[in-house]
């Protein structure tokens, strides 16, 4: 199976690749998949608590070159969003961008979990609902 | 010396074919090309004695003693097919019972569950953490409807060679025959169907620096005499059991591989047993949490399979790829989307089913190739672990078991 260009450009220089410290004000973390699958992501983003805006984003993710692809896809464009618009991004914008084939599409779904999952994860523990304010604003 | 890329180490696939081989078989496809069957003119008579010591070539290195017990195939999957239903066909009224494992290639479990379908019976034995298959778990396997024990000589994943001669003295006496799928053995170690008891023998000739589209299935003519109820229907060719015009340059091109095994199979094996090793403690030496797949000792001499945990094969491979050719048993890499059944069957679990990758070594494979490729996963598992999820959690001392993971 050959890789699209941008697979491999985001396996071989991935954005955004770390972790942030634990006690980060602003910070969700998801973390989906499983090892057994094969797949595992963990995706952070840090909240501008003011203005509910993500001003960066970190990835780590076990699994294929098009999983590795795919959330450090994310992570560029979470950098910027309001938490709201973060909600918008769609798998399918992520097999659009990558030009995933069939049998990869799972990572890009995966990737817009673990989107999903920090955002959940920063507002249950942040307890402010600014996805809310921001998407009715 | 700096090394040629890309580096091909994935030679249980297939291997390249031997210069001398081609050499052998060229004429036959051009002045020598007759037909086998022709027997009323010397193009004939020529290609029919070319195939046949091809024939003799071949019987030579599996201890055969007559080469008409060798029928030709297209390869070693309808070898196993013709092994499996001709037999299941042919036998149907002395039982319906099949013993096999579950590590078996899908050459052999394929045809085993299509015939399970049919009413077929088919114990799947387990395996041990190295790949072996106990033998008295074999025995306890066999019923009184048992008409064949079909068991692998040795794997072509993780190169763990089955106690073949053991497997063959039991099925003698219980007088059920024993097919075996050797064509990862077969010109690599030592094979000899008379002293292990083997009754039918599958084998391929680009495992073996031959060409790929040629395979044999060794048939026993005598104690016992084996029947086998033929699956392509035609001419009559190959006494009956397998129609079809034998392709003779592939078959002048297999016995010559298999001559060039023979004499060299000593010193190749234990040259390839001295690489695989310098390849295995230079990465294990330098990965923590890097585990050997496979017998550490009764292991083919060109295999090395490595699961590294907290990475996974396909994105190791996506790292190595445009330099070194090899393997994983990653869900990634199938064409099923599961992670390999064979690895999954040494009980080490998914995960590190889908972290395994093979070497496969072969004829010429260099020194400088095996340090290459050593250094090279070393660097690229090191770089995928500083970006593994699970890596971190085990460096902070979380037990990944102890996380409630959320699967799809």
């Amino acid at each position: 199976m050959a890789y699209s260009d941008k697979v491999i450009d985001h396996y071989n220089n991935p954005r955004n690749v770390g972790s942030f410290a634990k006690e980060t004000p602003g910070l969700g973390t998801g973390l989906v998949g499983a090892p057994e699958c094969g797949d595992v992501m963990k995706l952070q983003i840090k909240v501008n608590l003011d203005t509910g805006v993500i001003e960066d984003a970190k990835f780590k993710t076990f699994g294929c070159g098009s999983a590795i692809a795919s959330s450090s896809l994310a992570t560029e464009w979470l950098k910027g969003r309001s938490v709201g618009d973060a909600l918008q991004i769609k798998n399918t914008d992520i097999v659009n961008e990558l030009k995933l084939p069939p049998v990869k599409i799972h990572c890009s779904v995966l990737a817009e979990d673990a989107i999903k999952a920090a955002i959940a994860d920063f507002q249950e523990k942040w307890a402010v609902r600014p996805a809310e304010t921001v998407a009715e604003r | 010396m700096a090394v040629k890329l890309p580096i091909f180490m994935d030679a249980n696939s297939t291997t390249p074919v031997d210069p001398r081989v081609v050499e052998a078989m060229l004429p036959y496809f051009t002045e020598k090309f007759g037909h086998p069957g022709s027997r009323n003119h010397p193009f004939g008579w020529e290609a029919e004695a070319a195939m046949d010591r091809g024939r003799e070539q071949l019987a030579r290195l599996i201890g055969a003693r007559d080469p008409k017990e060798l029928v030709f195939t297209s390869g070693g999957t309808e070898a196993d097919n013709l092994a499996i239903k001709g037999v299941v066909e042919m036998y149907r009224e002395k039982g319906n019972h099949i013993v096999t494992t579950a590590v078996e290639p899908r050459s052999v479990l394929d045809p085993c569950q299509r015939l399970e379908k049919q009413g077929v019976a088919v114990t799947y034995l387990p395996v041990d953490p190295a790949g072996l298959v106990d033998v008295d778990a074999v025995r306890r396997a066999i019923t009184d409807k048992t008409i064949l024990i079909s068991i692998m000589f040795a794997n072509n994943e993780i190169g763990t060679i089955q106690s073949v001669a053991e497997i063959g003295k039991l099925a003698k006496e219980r007088g059920i025959l024993f097919h075996t799928d050797a064509t990862e053995a077969v010109g690599k170690i030592p094979v000899d169907v008379e002293k292990m008891g083997v009754d039918l023998l599958s084998c391929t000739a680009h495992k073996i620096y031959g060409p790929k589209g040629i395979g044999a299935l060794y048939v026993r003519r005598r104690g016992p005499r084996v029947r086998i109820a033929s699956q392509i229907d035609g001419g009559g060719h190959e006494r009956g059991a397998r129609s079809g015009t034998v392709p003779v340059a592939l078959a002048v091109a297999f016995g010559k591989a298999a001559e060039l095994c023979r004499e060299v199979m000593a010193d190749e094996a234990a040259h390839l047993a001295r690489l695989r090793d310098r390849l295995q403690d230079r990465i294990l030496s330098a990965v923590d949490e890097a585990y050997l797949n496979g017998h550490p000792e009764r292991r083919l001499p060109h295999v090395l399979n490595i699961s590294f945990a907290y990475v996974e094969g396909e994105s190791v491979l996506m790292g190595l790829n445009r330099e070194v050719a090899l393997s994983s048993g990653s869900a990634c890499t199938s064409a099923t989307l599961e992670p390999s059944y064979v690895i999954q069957a040494l009980g080490v679990g998914a995960d590190l089913a889908h972290s395994s990758i093979r070497y496969g070594l072969h004829r010429f494979t260099t020194e400088e190739e095996v340090d290459y490729v050593a250094d090279r996963t070393v660097e690229v598992v090191r770089r995928l672990r500083e970006m593994s999820p699970l890596y971190e959690l085990a460096k902070e001392g979380v037990d990944l078991k102890s996380i409630q993971w959320k699967a799809e």
